[in-house]
């Protein structure tokens, strides 16, 4: 029988401004950065990074709630894995995150709408 | 030596029969599972709306007056599901793919005249019912009204006195 | 110092027969630095949510790509097991692992061709292919489909496999088995291909962990990564060990997928040898999801991510499916630096890129 590793997964929520040292820390830790997610959740964004252990499989996520008009860090500069993760929610969502190491400028998926997921824009 | 690794494989090639066939000539043989398009028996069928409903892909309408059930062929992607969904377990995935057309067309399929007839008079018969339903409610709702006007009537009348 | 120069490469490309743009920066022959772009095929599958239930959204899901497709399905449906909670009958999870498996023998078979014809092998390309069309025969006989299963459904499986079909496929992976050897040997012994293959485009351990790359392009640099060991499905009842390689090159990423067809094969016997009496397929859901969930598969590209978010509603508040691919392109342009240009196509061939399912 193949041993199973299969940890329950870890959901930290988090303040925004602690978001840079905690994934600083996380990536101290040796974990590899598995995804980064938004969701446009009662009016706020739920920012979701996931970090996974090589060895254990266990799944750290941190959790950050912002306002929509809250300007987020870029963790790129530490993980520099993120970059597309972080376009995406920009371009999608229209999270406003600022300072990512290689920007697209909202020309990642060359989507005509803008922020297609994100607050839904009232029609004049 | 390692170089010529796959020659003796080459060259065997050359004396096999061809693994692929002569397709139109020979026509392909599907397995009895192939799930190549929907069918429907449109008799059985109850016009309830499920498979509209469920349908992924939106791919499917149906008229419960005209008696019909119509899927586009084009936009429907054969997952199997409005056939797992309906009740009356009258549509089937079968095999056979849609041929290719020059226009997008929709497959229509109408209820046989019988069907549609004693459909027609079950209708009748339930909006009777209803009718008479209503009616017997709406004397029965007058009856109680006036009764009930009587007695605040009547409630009323000694106060006048 | 030579000049620089910036080449485009892709969308259209013949070694890829999906679009990714990369504008390569180049110094005479060699490869500076590359900068990735994709959106050339972006189809919204994720806003998808708004509008189809999450019993419909089975079906989106697996739509998501044409090689992957069974095991798109099944991580989706686990996911929404999970925050509902119920326990998918034995049945159902040795048959998603027995379909896991044919999917994943398929899309390697694919790739080993698509990597054949990438290095200029032509008769090895038609050979992979020729083999691969019998486990698709395998997958449409069970099934009902070529490369889309719509088998899986929220809490178990639609469609039992017959034990005379199970003998089919014991029967077809024993000579599937056979072909593979041969292939195996030009593949690992072959001047040819060494010579295209050894020593290009070496990625380290550190790279690998810096850069978050998973799946066989992971273990091809000695990073035992596998999502299978999580125990879904019917891995926790199976034997098997991860493949790994160290030599972070071209040849090992070649290797690991390789032997990772014969694993898969040593997998479907034991699925079919263990698999249970029991006849039901499925347990009935009620109700609709409330929570969320994140759920791993490994898929024959690597870690599969779903993110699965309800509220109560039969419509989803978010789904959100990270393909390997995806986590795989940062890698893949540390990988790009400093080889050369003539190089770029297999080295991109390398990562089994899958585009449509990156960009969903």
């Amino acid at each position: 029988m193949v041993e199973i590793k299969n940890p329950e997964n870890i959901l930290e929520e988090i303040e925004l401004s602690d978001l840079l040292k905690r994934a600083l820390e996380l990536k101290k830790d040796g974990l590899r950065f598995s995804q980064a997610c938004a969701a446009y959740v009662n009016d706020k964004f739920e920012l979701s990074y996931s970090f996974s252990n090589y060895e254990t499989y266990q799944l750290h996520t941190l959790r950050v709630v912002v306002d929509v008009e809250q300007e987020v860090p870029s963790i790129t500069e530490i993980v520099p894995a993120a970059v597309f993760y972080e376009n995406e929610m920009k371009e999608v969502f229209g999270v406003k995150i600022k300072m990512i190491s290689l920007d697209y400028e909202n020309k990642l998926y060359r989507i005509r709408q803008e922020a297609p997921l994100g607050p839904k824009k009232e029609e004049n | 030596m390692a170089i010529m690794k796959f020659a003796p494989e080459a060259l065997k090639n050359l004396f096999l029969k061809p693994v692929t066939t002569s397709y139109p000539a020979k026509p392909a043989e599907y397995p009895e599972r192939s799930r190549g398009h929907i069918d429907i028996v449109i008799d059985e069928c109850i016009s309830c709306g499920m498979c509209v409903r469920v349908c992924p892909s939106s791919a499917l309408s149906v008229d419960r007056e005209k008696g019909t059930w119509t899927i586009n062929r084009y936009d429907c992607i054969v997952c199997g599901f409005c056939a797992e969904k309906c009740p009356k377990k009258c549509l089937s995935v079968n095999p056979g793919y849609q041929t290719p057309g020059g226009e997008k067309l929709e497959a229509v399929y109408t209820k046989s005249p019988e069907v549609l007839a004693a459909e027609a008079a079950k209708r009748k018969e339930a909006a009777e019912k209803a009718a008479a339903a209503a009616k017997a409610k709406a004397e029965a709702a007058a009856k109680a009204k006036a009764e009930a006007e009587a007695q605040a009537a009547a409630a009323a009348a000694p106060k006048t006195e | 110092m030579g000049m620089r120069s910036v080449v485009p490469f892709g969308p259209q490309h013949p070694v890829l027969p999906e679009p990714i743009h990369l504008d390569l920066v180049i110094e005479d022959e060699r490869i500076i630095e590359a900068i990735p772009s994709i959106g050339f095929i972006h189809r919204g599958l994720e806003g998808l949510v708004d509008k189809r239930d999450f019993n419909q959204m089975t079906y989106v899901v697996e739509r998501t790509c044409g090689i992957c497709s069974f095991q798109h399905g099944m991580g989706y449906c686990e996911a929404v097991e999970h925050i509902f909670g119920v326990d998918v009958p034995k049945k159902a999870k040795y048959l998603r692992t027995l379909w896991a498996e044919l999917g994943r023998m398929h899309s390697h078979l694919l790739w080993l061709g698509l990597l054949a014809d990438g290095f200029g092998f032509e008769n090895l390309f038609y050979q992979c292919w020729r083999v691969r069309e019998k486990v698709l025969d395998m997958q449409e006989m069970t099934s009902g489909g070529r490369l889309i299963f719509s088998v899986n459904k929220v809490g178990g499986v639609i469609k039992d496999i017959p034990q005379e079909q199970l003998n089919i496929i014991l029967k077809t992976m024993d000579e599937v088995e056979e072909e593979l050897k041969v292939i195996k040997n030009t593949f690992f012994e072959d001047y040819s291909v060494q010579s295209r293959l050894k020593g290009v485009g070496v990625l380290t351990k550190e790279q690998i962990n810096a850069l978050g790359a998973v799946g066989p392009f992971a273990r091809a640099s000695g990073v035992n990564v596998d999502m299978r060991l999580t125990g879904y499905g019917a891995y926790p009842d199976l034997e098997f060990a991860p493949i790994v390689s160290t030599a972070g090159d071209c040849y090992a990423r070649c290797y690991i997928r390789t032997m990772e067809l014969f694993q898969s094969i040593d997998l479907i016997r034991q699925v079919i040898g263990k698999m249970p009496s029991e006849t039901d397929l499925f347990v009935p859901v009620k109700g609709n999801p409330d929570g969320e969930y994140f759920m791993r598969v490994e898929q024959p590209r690597g870690e599969a991510f779903y993110y699965v978010k309800a509220n109560g509603k039969p419509n989803l508040q978010r789904m959100r499916v990270r393909t390997p691919t995806f986590a795989n392109i940062p890698a893949l342009c540390e990988m790009l630096k400093n080889t050369e240009l003539a190089d770029v196509g297999l080295l991109v061939l390398t990562i089994d890129p899958c585009i449509s399912c990156t960009e969903r």
